[in-house]
C-alpha cells in the first residue's frame, strides 16, 4: 500500500490532550476553593477539544476520499519512542479507511456526549475534574485508533482503561463506586497480560528475520508485510491478543467489570462503556485481521466466545431492574455480536456493527441518563412507567434506539446485525462443518432475546401506569437543550447510518461500508503474493461461501420476523398482563434467580480466585514464609552470632561503628605502610 | 574543572561538605539544612556536568580519574563512568537535594549529625557507582553501610534497633564473602599474569576454571542478591524501610537497592560469565518468585510504608529478571527499571512521609477519603501510583516492557509468569489508593489535614517531570545506555567475543594487559585505534577516549580526606549511638 506522509494527524489527539491538561490545571487550582472554576470556561474547553479532533478527522476522511482506493493511507511519525534491539517503536499515526471510520464516530459521538455532559453534570462539584478525565479519555481513545503499531495502540488501550477507572470511580466518596473503578482496571489488566504476551510472541517470531538492530516489528505495516513469517505463531499470538480483547470488550470470561462500571456518571457509560472504549477489542481484532485470517482456530474461538457472550448476557439483561444494568448487559451482548462478525472473518461487518451500535447505544444510554435526571436519580424500572407523555423528546428518541437495537428495518441495527448473522451462516468452517449452523441459531436466539428485554425496558419505563412516588412524579421534567440536542442527533443517526452498509443483494448498490474498508481487510497473500502457499481461512471462505440471494432474503426476513414478534409479544404481555412475567419467573424458579444474580460469576471468582489469593498471601506467604521461616532463620543467625560474640568480646563489640573505625583505620595504615 | 577530576568532585563534594558541617556549632540547625541543600545541589550540578562531558555513543569508560594509591599492592584510586553508571549517579544526585528538602521539618534532633550522615551516605553511594578498582569499590560499599545504619538506628521508628541490626547483619554476611572472593580473584589474577591489581578491567580478563567461577560468582551474587534484594534474602528490607526516617527510605529504595542490581551488571556477570550463565535458571526463578511474591505480600500489608517496601521487592525482581535474560532488551529494561523505580518509589516514600509528618501514623485503616481533604496530595499520589504500576506513557512501563520482552526471548515460561506482576501490581497499588484516598472521610482528624505546601511541591516536581519525560521520550536515555550495555553483555557471554570487547574497554581506561601499573599505560591508550568496533554492534561503532591523568595533588587530598573521614565517621558514629 502506498503511504502519504502528512504532518497534521497529530492534531487529532493533541486537542483533547490540551483540553485535559487545561481542565486538569483548572480543577486542581480551584480544588480548595468554595466554588470550582467557571463552568462556561471549562465546558467550552472541553467541547472544543473533540470538536477540533472531529474537524481534523473529517479533513482526513475527505483527503482519503480523494485518493485512489489502493493509496488511502496517511501516516505521520512523530518520534522514535523505544528502540532497543530487536524492537523499534515509533510514536506514529496511521489514518486509513478503518481508523478513519472509527475516528469519525469516536470524535463525533464524543463531541455530542461532551455537550450532553455540560447539562448533565451542571450541578456537580467536580465539573472541571470530570471534563479533564473525559478529554483525557478522548485523547487515549484517539491514540488507540490512530496508532500505527500495537504498542501505540497499547498506550491508548491502557489510557482508556485508566480514564474508565477514574470516571467509574468519579464519585469516589462512595466506596462502592471506587471499588467498581478498581475492579474495571484490574480485570482489564488481566486481559492486558494476554495482550502483552501476544506482542512478545510476535516480537520473537519476527526477530530472527531482521538484523541485529531489529526493526519496527510491531507496526501494522511490518507485520502485514511479514504475515507469512508469523503464520506458525498466528494461533498463539491471536489467542493471547484476544484475551486482551475479552477484557477491554467485556466478553466471557472477563465481562464482569462492565455491569459494575455503571457506577460512573451516565454520559460516561454512554461514551466509554457503550460507544467507544468497549469496542476497541473488536477494532483490534479487525486491525490484526491479516493475522487472524491465518489462524482458523483463533477465528473460531473468537466467534464462539462472541456468540456465547451474546446469548448469555441477553438472558441476564432480561432479568435486571436497573435501567443502566439492562443496557450494560445489552452492550455485552451486542459486543458478542461484533466478535461473532470478526470471528467469522467478516471484519467489515463486525466494524459496521461497531459503528451502528455506537449510535444507538449512546442514544439509549443518554436517554436513560435523561430519564434518571428527570426522576431525581431513580434507576429502578419498577419505579417508573408512563413517562412517555412527561418527557416526550427523551421518549421518542429512546424509541428510535429501541427499534435500532431490536433490528427493525430500516433502523441502523437491522443492517449491521443482519450482515453478521448472514456471514455467520454462510462462512463455512472447514474443521467444524456444523459450526455455522450453531452460530447462526444462537445469534438468532440472541436477537429474539434482545427484542424481548429491550421491549420490556421500554414498556416499563415509558408506558403503562406510573409507579413513581408522588414526590418524584412532581419533579419530573424534560432535560435541557444541551441534553436533548445530542439525543435528537443520535436518533437521526440510529435511523440513517444503516444505509451506509446496505447489503448488495437488496439492489441498493454495493455495500459501501465494506467497499470503503476493502483495502484494509483485503486478504494478504501469504509469502507476499506468491502462489502455492496454503490459502488462509477467509480466503477459502471467500471462494466457498454460500451465494444464494434467496436464502439471504429468507434468513433476513426470518430474523426480522423474530424480532418483531418477540417485541410485540413482550409489549402485549407487559402492557396487558403485567402479572405474567412474574409467573414465568416463578415457574423457572432457580434458573430465573440464577440469571437475575448474574449466574453468580462474581461470587465464583471471588471464592475461587480473590479470597484464596488474599488469604493465602496474608496467612501463608506473609505470616508463615516471611515471618516464621525466613525471619526466624535470620534471627537465629543473629542469636548465634551474639552467642559467639561473647567469646571474642574483646574484638567484637557488636557496634558497627567500631567495625567501621577498624576498617577505615586499617585502610589508612595499609596505605601508609605500603607507600 | 577538567575532565579527569570531575568524577572525584562528584564523589568528594558531598564528603567534604559533610566534614565541613562538623565544624559548625550543633545548634545552628537552619544553617546545617541550607548548607547540605547547597552541597547536594552542587553535587547534582557536578553530575550534570559529568554527563555533558561524556561522549555519546561510546561504550567504554569515560572521564577516568586514576591515581596509584598503594602501588605495591596494585591498588589504584580509579574512577570512571560509562553509559550504565552515569544514570545511577544522576539519580543519586537528583535525589540528594530532594531528600534534604523532605527532612526539612521532620528531623528535629541531632540535625547536624543527620545531615552529615546524609552527605556521607551520598558520597559512599556515588563512590561505589564510580569505582573501577575493586578495593576502592569495596571500601565505598562498606562505607555506605555505616551512615545508613545510623540513620535507621538513631532517627528511626520504635523498632529501629532491631531493624538496623538486621540490616547490618544481612549486609555484612554478604559483604564479607564478597571480600574473600575479591581477594581470591586478586591472587588468581596474579598467579596468571604475575601482576597484582584490583583494576576491574584487568580482572575481567582473569581466566578461571569452572568451579572457581562458580564459587566466586556465588560469593559476589550473595552480596548483591541481599542488597537488591532477591527473594528469599529480602526480609531486612521491609523492617529497614518501616523504621527508617523518610529520607533514609528514599535513599534506600531509590539508590541503595540499585547497588545490588548494579553489582550484578558491573561485577558478577562480566567477571564470571560461565557461572552466571549456569546460574541463569536459578535467578530467573528467583526473580519471578520475587516479582509475584513481593506483589502478593505487598497486597496484604496494613502499613503503607511496608506495602511500598514489598512493592520494591517485586519491582527489583524485574531488574534481576532483565539481567538474567542475557540480551540487550533485558539489560536495557533492567537499567531503565532501576532508574524508574528510584523515581516512582522514591516519590511514594516521600508522599507517605508527608502524611506521616501530619498524622504520625501509616496504618491504612487510619485513613480513607483523603482525596476530599487533600486533593493535591491525592492527585500526586495517584499519578505516582500510575507510574509505579507501569502505565504506558509514564516511566514505569518502559522498563517493565523491555525487561519482559527480553525475558520472553530468554525463557517464555519465566516471562509469562513474571507478566502476572503487571496485574498484581495494579491490584495492590489501586487497592491501597482505594482505601487510602477514596471512600468516605471517616476519621475527623484527617479532615483538618493541610494539603501539600510549597516546599513539598518543589521537591516532588522534578520527580514528576522525569516520570513523564522518561515515559514519553525514553529514546535518548536508552540510546546512551546501549553501547555500554552491549559491551557488558558481550563480556557477560562466554566466548571469543569477550576478548575483543575487553581490549576495547581496557583501552578506554588505559588498563591494557601487560602494561605495568595502570596510569603508566597512557601512551598505549592514547595511540589506541579509534573506532575499534564492538562485536555485535557495527552500526554504532563507538569511539573511545583514553583519558589518563598524571598523578597530582589529588592523591594527597585524597589521603588526607580518607583519614579524616575515617576518624570523624567513627567519632560521630560513637557519639550519636550513645
Amino acid at each position: 500500500m502506498h503511504d502519504h506522509a502528512v504532518t497534521w494527524l497529530g492534531l487529532i489527539p493533541l486537542f483533547p490532550l490540551l483540553g485535559a491538561v487545561l481542565n486538569g490545571i483548572l480543577a486542581l487550582a480551584r480544588a480548595h476553593a468554595k466554588e470550582g472554576p467557571s463552568r462556561g470556561l471549562v465546558g467550552t474547553i472541553a467541547c472544543l477539544a473533540p470538536a477540533g479532533s472531529f474537524a481534523v478527522a473529517l479533513a482526513g476522511f475527505v483527503t482519503l476520499l480523494g485518493l485512489p482506493a489502493g493509496e488511502r493511507s496517511l501516516t505521520q511519525t512523530v518520534f522514535t519512542w523505544i528502540s532497543v534491539a530487536p524492537l523499534t517503536v515509533d510514536f506514529g499515526f496511521l489514518l486509513d479507511p478503518l481508523s478513519s471510520a472509527m475516528l469519525l464516530f469516536v470524535t463525533g459521538i464524543g463531541f455530542l456526549i461532551h455537550l450532553y455532559s455540560v447539562g448533565y453534570m451542571a450541578h456537580d462539584r467536580g465539573f472541571a475534574r470530570y471534563f479533564a478525565y473525559l478529554n483525557l479519555f478522548m485523547f487515549a481513545m484517539v491514540l488507540l485508533v490512530l496508532g500505527d503499531s500495537l504498542p501505540v495502540l497499547f498506550i491508548g488501550w491502557e489510557g482508556v482503561g485508566l480514564c474508565s477507572y477514574l470516571l467509574i470511580g468519579f464519585w469516589h466518596e462512595d466506596p462502592e463506586k471506587a471499588r467498581a473503578g478498581m475492579k474495571a482496571f484490574v480485570v482489564n489488566r488481566i486481559g492486558d497480560l494476554g495482550f502483552l504476551l501476544g506482542m512478545f510472541v510476535i516480537i520473537w517470531t519476527l526477530a530472527p528475520s531482521v538484523g541485529a538492530d531489529g526493526g519496527r516489528l510491531l507496526s501494522y505495516a511490518f507485520m502485514r508485510e511479514h504475515a507469512a513469517l508469523l503464520a506458525p505463531a498466528a494461533t498463539l499470538a491471536c489467542l493471547l491478543l484476544f484475551v486482551g480483547a475479552t477484557g477491554k470488550s467485556a466478553q466471557i470470561p472477563l465481562f464482569t467489570w462492565l455491569p459494575d462500571a455503571m457506577a460512573g456518571p451516565t454520559p460516561v457509560s454512554a461514551l466509554i462503556h457503550a460507544a467507544t472504549m468497549v469496542t476497541s477489542g473488536v477494532y483490534m481484532v479487525g486491525r490484526m485481521g491479516f493475522l487472524y485470517e491465518q489462524s482458523p482456530v483463533a477465528l473460531t474461538v473468537v466467534a464462539i466466545v462472541g456468540v456465547l457472550t451474546a446469548v448469555f448476557a441477553a438472558t441476564i439483561g432480561l432479568t435486571q431492574f436497573d435501567i443502566k444494568k439492562v443496557l450494560a448487559y445489552s452492550t455485552v451482548s451486542q459486543l458478542g455480536y461484533m466478535f461473532l462478525g470478526v470471528g467469522t472473518g467478516a471484519f467489515a461487518a463486525g466494524i459496521f456493527h461497531v459503528v451502528t451500535h455506537a449510535f444507538f447505544k449512546a442514544l439509549l444510554f443518554l436517554g436513560s441518563g435523561s430519564v434518571i435526571h428527570a426522576l431525581s436519580g431513580e434507576q429502578d424500572i419498577r419505579h417508573m412507567g408512563g413517562l412517555y407523555r412527561k418527557i416526550p423528546t427523551t421518549a421518542w428518541t429512546f424509541l428510535f434506539g429501541w427499534l435500532a437495537i431490536c433490528g427493525i428495518v430500516p433502523f441502523a441495527g437491522f443492517f449491521s446485525k443482519d450482515e453478521i448473522l448472514w456471514r455467520a451462516f454462510s462462512t463455512p468452517n472447514p474443521a467444524l462443518p456444523w459450526l455455522p449452523w450453531v452460530l447462526w441459531v444462537l445469534a438468532f436466539l440472541a436477537a429474539g432475546l434482545t427484542a424481548a428485554y429491550m421491549t420490556r425496558l421500554v414498556v416499563l419505563t415509558f408506558f403503562g401506569t406510573s409507579r413513581m412516588s408522588s414526590e418524584v412524579e412532581r419533579h419530573v421534567h424534560e432535560s435541557p437543550r444541551t441534553m436533548t440536542i445530542p439525543l435528537v442527533v443520535l436518533a437521526a443517526g440510529s435511523l440513517l447510518v444503516g444505509f451506509l452498509g446496505t447489503p448488495s443483494f437488496l439492489g441498493l448498490g454495493p455495500n459501501r461500508f465494506e467497499q470503503w474498508l476493502e483495502p484494509v481487510f483485503a486478504t494478504v497473500e501469504p509469502g507476499g503474493g506468491t502462489a502455492g502457499e496454503a490459502p488462509s481461512m477467509a480466503h477459502a471462505a471467500g471462494t466457498h461461501a454460500i451465494h444464494d440471494p434467496a436464502l439471504e432474503w429468507g434468513l433476513m426476513l426470518a430474523s426480522l420476523a423474530l424480532a418483531a414478534v418477540s417485541a410485540l409479544v413482550t409489549w402485549r404481555v407487559y402492557t396487558r398482563r403485567p402479572e405474567v412475567p412474574e409467573k414465568i419467573a416463578r415457574s423457572f424458579g432457580g434458573l430465573y434467580r440464577l440469571a437475575r444474580d448474574k449466574y453468580r460469576i462474581d461470587e465464583a471468582y471471588d471464592a475461587v480466585i480473590v479470597r484464596p489469593l488474599v488469604g493465602g498471601s496474608r496467612r501463608v506467604l506473609f505470616g508463615i514464609v516471611d515471618q516464621r521461616i525466613i525471619d526466624a532463620l535470620v534471627n537465629l543467625t543473629g542469636i548465634v552470632t551474639r552467642f559467639t560474640g561473647h567469646f571474642v568480646a574483646f574484638v567484637q563489640t557488636g557496634q558497627v561503628q567500631t567495625y567501621a573505625l577498624a576498617l577505615l583505620l586499617g585502610v589508612t595504615v595499609l596505605w601508609l605502610t605500603a607507600r | 574543572m577538567t575532565q579527569s577530576t570531575i568524577l572525584s568532585l562528584v564523589v568528594f563534594l558531598p564528603l567534604l561538605a559533610g566534614l565541613a558541617l562538623l565544624l559548625v556549632p550543633r545548634q545552628r540547625v537552619v544553617f546545617c539544612r541550607w548548607w547540605t541543600l547547597a552541597a547536594m545541589t552542587a553535587g547534582l550540578v557536578a553530575s550534570g556536568a559529568a554527563l555533558s562531558m561524556m561522549q555519546k555513543g561510546a561504550a567504554g569508560m569515560q572521564l577516568v580519574h586514576r591515581v596509584p594509591w598503594i602501588p605495591s599492592m596494585g591498588i589504584d584510586y580509579f574512577l570512571g563512568v560509562d553509559g550504565i553508571s552515569i544514570y545511577l549517579v544522576l539519580l543519586t544526585s537528583l535525589l540528594g537535594p530532594i531528600v534534604v528538602l523532605s527532612a526539612w521539618r521532620s528531623i528535629g534532633e541531632k540535625v547536624r549529625e543527620f545531615h552529615f550522615l546524609l552527605l556521607l551516605l551520598q558520597a559512599g553511594i556515588l563512590g561505589a557507582f564510580l569505582s573501577l578498582d575493586l578495593f576502592l569499590f569495596y571500601m565505598f560499599w562498606e562505607l555506605m553501610l555505616i551512615p545508613m545504619y545510623l540513620l535507621i538506628g538513631v532517627w528511626g521508628g520504635p523498632r529501629r534497633v532491631y531493624a538496623a541490626i538486621k540490616f547490618v547483619l544481612y549486609t555484612i554476611v554478604g559483604s564479607l564473602l564478597m571480600l574473600v572472593a575479591i581477594l581470591y580473584l586478586y591472587f588468581a589474577h596474579h598467579a596468571q599474569t604475575g601482576m597484582y591489581t584490583f583494576d576491574l578491567l584487568r580482572l575481567y580478563g582473569t581466566e578461571l576454571t569452572g568451579p572457581q567461577q562458580v564459587w566466586l560468582f556465588a560469593a559476589f551474587a550473595l552480596a548483591f542478591a541481599i542488597k537488591a534484594p532477591v527473594f528469599p534474602l529480602h526480609t531486612w528490607l521491609p523492617d529497614a524501610h518501616v523504621e527508617a526516617p523518610t529520607a533514609g527510605s528514599v535513599v534506600l529504595a531509590g539508590v541503595l537497592l540499585k547497588l545490588g542490581t548494579y553489582g550484578f551488571l558491573r561485577f558478577a556477570l562480566p567477571l564470571f560469565p560461565s557461572a552466571a550463565h549456569a546460574a541463569q535458571p536459578l535467578f530467573l526463578v528467583l526473580a519471578v518468585i520475587g516479582i509475584v511474591y513481593g506483589a502478593l505480600v505487598a497486597m496484604v500489608q496494613t502499613d503503607i510504608k511496608k506495602l511500598v517496601a514489598y512493592s520494591s521487592v517485586s519491582h527489583l525482581g524485574y531488574c534481576v529478571l532483565g539481567l538474567f535474560a542475557f540480551n540487550i532488551s533485558g539489560f536495557s529494561g533492567s537499567l531503565f527499571q532501576m532508574i524508574s523505580h528510584g523515581l516512582s518509589t522514591g516519590a511514594l516514600f516521600l508522599l507517605v512521609g508527608m502524611i506521616y509528618d501530619r498524622r504520625h501514623t501509616r496504618e491504612i485503616a487510619d485513613f480513607g477519603g483523603l482525596a476530599q481533604a487533600v486533593p493535591w496530595f491525592a492527585a500526586t499520589f495517584v499519578f505516582v501510583t500510575l507510574s509505579s504500576i507501569g502505565l504506558p506513557g509514564l516511566n514505569g512501563f518502559v522498563g517493565e516492557f523491555l525487561v519482559l520482552v527480553g525475558a520472553f526471548g530468554a525463557n517464555r515460561i519465566a516471562a509469562a509468569a513474571a507478566t502476572t506482576g503487571v496485574v498484581l501490581g495494579a491490584v495492590y497499588m489501586l487497592w491501597l489508593v482505594k482505601r487510602f484516598l477514596f471512600g468516605p472521610l471517616v476519621h475527623e482528624e484527617n479532615r483538618m489535614m493541610s494539603d501539600l505546601n510549597g516546599r513539598e511541591v518543589l521537591l516532588l516536581l522534578p520527580i514528576l517531570l522525569f516520570i513523564v519525560y522518561l515515559g514519553v521520550h525514553p529514546g535518548p536515555f536508552l540510546r546512551r545506555m546501549e553501547p555500554s550495555l552491549h559491551a557488558t553483555l558481550t563480556l557477560s557471554t562466554p566466548g571469543p567475543g569477550r576478548v575483543e570487547t575487553l581490549r576495547m574497554l581496557q583501552l578506554s581506561t588505559g588498563s591494557l594487559r601487560g602494561s605495568g601499573t595502570g596510569w603508566k599505560a597512557g601512551a598505549e591508550g592514547a595511540t589506541a585505534p579509534r573506532g575499534a568496533s564492538v562485536p555485535l554492534l557495527p552500526a554504532t561503532a563507538p569511539e573511545f577516549t583514553a583519558v589518563v591523568p598524571a598523578p597530582g595533588v589529588m592523591d594527597q587530598v585524597l589521603t588526607v580526606t580518607a583519614s579524616a573521614f575515617a576518624v570523624s565517621a567513627s567519632a560521630v558514629g560513637n557519639g550519636v549511638a550513645r
